[in-house]
């Protein structure tokens, strides 16, 4: 086992210690929290370099490494260890973590410079990473939960973490409870998997999830998926990430659009075997995936707050990379999240440069024009911009590229088509968003004066857009990138008892590319970069040209409106669940509590008491009654007692 | 030579003229003395039974019994003294107060 392996323990215990430090002593340390924090992180991510280039160093097929802690539960044959499982798929996320991570820290020390809280926000951020780190490194489904709800409580204190606001502290609390509806299914999977399974352990379940009956495997997946759709905010969970955006923006960028949400994503792709045992439940993870892909391209169309655009950006991208997921191109699901979480990462950044310089302000309709004043913030969006719809050379090209040549190539051309209409779509919203804010006449208030960051947030932009450029070398193609390579080995991150064409290195199925004549990669990859391109033209055309899309705005139809107020959804379940739930709170408050409940107990309080006056008599106060009593029954015992013996 | 039976009938008579007091008077003190009159009567049966059945149990919880009516003689005249003090009288009916 190689050193760095032995003490992969390190990595998660850097976080930890840090959040521990700070939460105890935050105070004391003040303006030094946020370098001791960024600090750890930078360890955590030395530490996860090293062993990934030993691991890298190991033999194809033996780079699987699980390091024994501590054996947390044992009870009969259900035994559940805290062990770290070192393999390629967990030294991705770890590096992807830690990395962009170290940066969004770095980047904190500058953004949340003058806030109150500043010890206690990066105790939170230390804390978020720990608990990230466990859930990637767990090797069994229950600390993977527990992981799973660490991270989700960190999201619901660092969305609220101006609590003081109360939209923010609604908002955290909105994401907590729309998690718990995806954790629910979650935690049912996992018992189910023990029972069908008799073990929470990834090595045995994965070896176990071939011979599963279809029904099982369906039904485990599903509620799997059930989880990932709350973490990773898909269809119909997804109404909680736009809200988040309350958070400080660093957050936004780390939690909810970097890591954290693609933890569905991760938990896919580990269970791949479960999920390869289940077509229909791939069916149902890619569906979703679409759908959430479409609708949530439809909302960011009109959105006018620079985070909601992005958020629900994210959901989109996250859409696109569970379809990856769900036809069963899997590294190209995992792909996508890498190099989404450098651009995404990057984009919110840049957004909250954007809202540094203009003293918060995030309505797009009152920017416009910074490119000149804040050049930087504006290079480095610009960047990520190209990144995200797909412009050849950058990193989102290459990833996005084999999403759809993953969903063409296992015969799902209806996926493929919509695929790229959501491209299309990532196009428009993205370059909306950055003509509105870098472009155009200038639509801001006179007295502004827009300033540019400060180095310490202007080098993690810098590294984060370099990243986003050429970050998709990592896997140029579907047939030989050094990603897939690495993921998929001669032990493919698909396919243990997989009945479906397996997409991994250099074994894409000829058959179903017979339709629409067969299209060869590079052409695919022509009509998806034009997709993304005809959205940026579109875009140009509203916002850069001469159209007046202010005016055209007032006179907007009704799919305008429903986007703006986000496909009605949220008043749907506003209506649903809070409407609905209270009156059948009411409801049950006045007709079984006050009538039936309550009824019942004043009734037998008021039967006791009339009962009690009638027998109350006999306690008449005179002494000679009741030496009578004692006469009777001195009388009655000594009868009884003589009956008996004769 | 006087039977055994003819001391437990006098047990009894004076057992039930007791109760009868305690039952029927309303004062105090001669419903006190009719309990002691009963405790009596318990007496003399035990020291009966004691001699016919020849051991001495019944003679030694008599003397036991008469221990414990001088205690309770204590206790009892002095509730009726205070009973006497608040009321002005020894009649127990006029200690009724403890009820609904």
């Amino acid at each position: 086992m190689p050193s760095a392996v032995n003490l992969a323990w390190l990595i998660p215990l850097f976080p930890l210690a840090g959040a521990a430090f700070l939460l105890l002593l935050g105070k004391r340390v003040g303006r030094g929290a946020g370098a001791i924090a960024t600090l750890m992180m930078a360890a955590s991510f030395v530490t996860g370099v090293v062993a990934f280039v030993q691991v890298s160093h190991q033999e194809l097929g033996a780079r699987t490494f699980v390091k024994p802690l501590y054996e947390w539960i044992a009870s009969g044959s259900f035994r559940v260890a805290i062990d770290l499982r070192i393999d390629p798929l967990s030294l991705v996320m770890v590096l992807v973590v830690t990395g962009v991570g170290a940066l969004i820290h770095l980047y904190s020390v500058g953004y949340m410079h003058d806030d109150p809280r500043y010890p206690r926000y990066f105790a939170y951020l230390n804390l978020f990473a720990f608990s990230m780190l466990v859930l990637v490194l767990a090797n069994n489904f229950l600390l993977l939960y527990a992981g799973w709800e660490l991270v989700g409580l960190c999201s619901y204190l660092l969305i609220g973490f101006w609590f003081e606001r109360r939209s923010a502290a609604s908002a955290a609390k909105k994401a907590f409870i729309t998690n718990r509806v995806g954790d629910f299914g979650f935690a049912i999977g996992i018992v189910l998997i023990f029972v069908s399974v008799g073990s929470l352990d990834y090595a045995k379940v994965f070896t176990a999830a071939g011979g599963l009956g279809h029904g099982t495997a369906t039904a485990i997946a599903l509620l799997l998926f059930a989880g990932a759709c709350g973490k990773s905010a898909q269809i119909p969970l997804h109404v909680w990430l736009p809200d988040a955006m309350e958070g400080p923006t660093p957050v936004s960028a780390l939690i909810h659009a970097a890591t954290m949400v693609t933890a569905g994503v991760y938990m896919v792709a580990r269970s791949h075997a479960l999920f390869d045992a289940s077509t229909s439940a791939r069916d149902v993870v890619m569906w979703i995936g679409i759908a959430t892909a479409l609708m949530a391209a439809v909302i960011a169309f009109v959105q006018d707050d620079i985070k909601r655009v992005l958020a629900y950006s994210t959901i989109s991208q996250l859409g696109f990379m569970f379809v990856g997921l769900g036809v069963g191109a899997y590294t190209a699901g995992v792909f996508h999240l890498v190099t989404h979480a450098f651009f995404k990462a990057l984009l919110f950044l840049g957004a909250g440069s954007v809202m540094h310089a203009l003293g918060g302000e995030t309505d797009l309709t009152k920017m416009g024009g910074l490119a000149r004043k804040i050049p930087w913030t504006a290079t480095v969006m610009i960047a990520g911009w190209l990144a995200i719809i797909g412009f050849p050379g950058t990193s989102g090209f290459f990833s996005k590229d084999q999403i759809l040549e993953g969903a063409y190539a296992t015969g799902h051309t209806t996926i493929w088509i919509l695929l790229l209409v959501a491209t299309v779509g990532t196009g428009f919203y993205m370059s909306r968003l950055i003509f509105l804010t870098f472009f155009g006449t200038s639509r801001l208030d006179p007295e502004q004066h827009p300033h540019e960051s400060p180095p310490v947030m202007g080098f993690p932009l810098g590294i984060l857009a370099a990243l986003a450029l050429v970050g998709g070398l990592l896997g140029v193609s579907a047939h030989g990138g050094r990603i897939q390579h690495w993921l998929v080995g001669p032990e493919p991150i698909r396919a243990v008892g997989g009945n479906v064409p397996p997409i991994s290195v250099g074994s894409l199925p000829g058959a179903p590319a017979e339709r629409f004549g067969g299209l060869t990669p590079a052409a695919l990859s022509v009509l998806a970069t034009a997709a993304g391109l005809a959205g940026l033209g579109a875009a140009a055309y509203m916002y850069l040209g001469a159209f007046d899309w202010r005016r055209r705005r007032e006179r907007a139809g009704f799919l305008w409106r429903a986007a703006r107020n986000r496909l009605y959804i949220d008043s749907a379940y506003e209506f649903l669940f809070t409407g609905v739930g209270k009156l059948a709170a009411t409801a049950l408050a006045f007709v079984v509590d006050t009538v039936w409940i309550d009824g019942v107990v004043n009734n037998v309080g008021r039967g006791m008491a009339l009962l009690s006056a009638q027998v109350r008599r006999v306690q008449t106060g005179f002494v000679r009654t009741y030496a009578l009593g004692v006469l009777a029954g001195g009388v009655l015992v000594v009868g009884l007692l003589v009956g008996r013996t004769h | 030579m006087i039977q055994p039976a003819q001391y437990l009938a006098l047990a009894a008579m004076l057992f039930t003229t007791g109760v009868v007091g305690v039952l029927t008077r309303r004062n105090s003190i001669i419903i006190f003395m009719s309990i002691e009159l009963m405790l009596n009567a318990v007496n003399l049966t035990l020291v009966t039974f004691s001699r016919m059945h020849g051991n001495l149990d019944g003679q030694v919880l008599a003397f036991f019994v008469i221990i414990v009516a001088a205690a309770e003689v204590v206790v009892g005249l002095a509730i009726i003294m205070s009973l006497f003090r608040r009321k002005a009288s020894a009649s127990v009916d006029e200690a009724k107060s403890m009820k609904w």
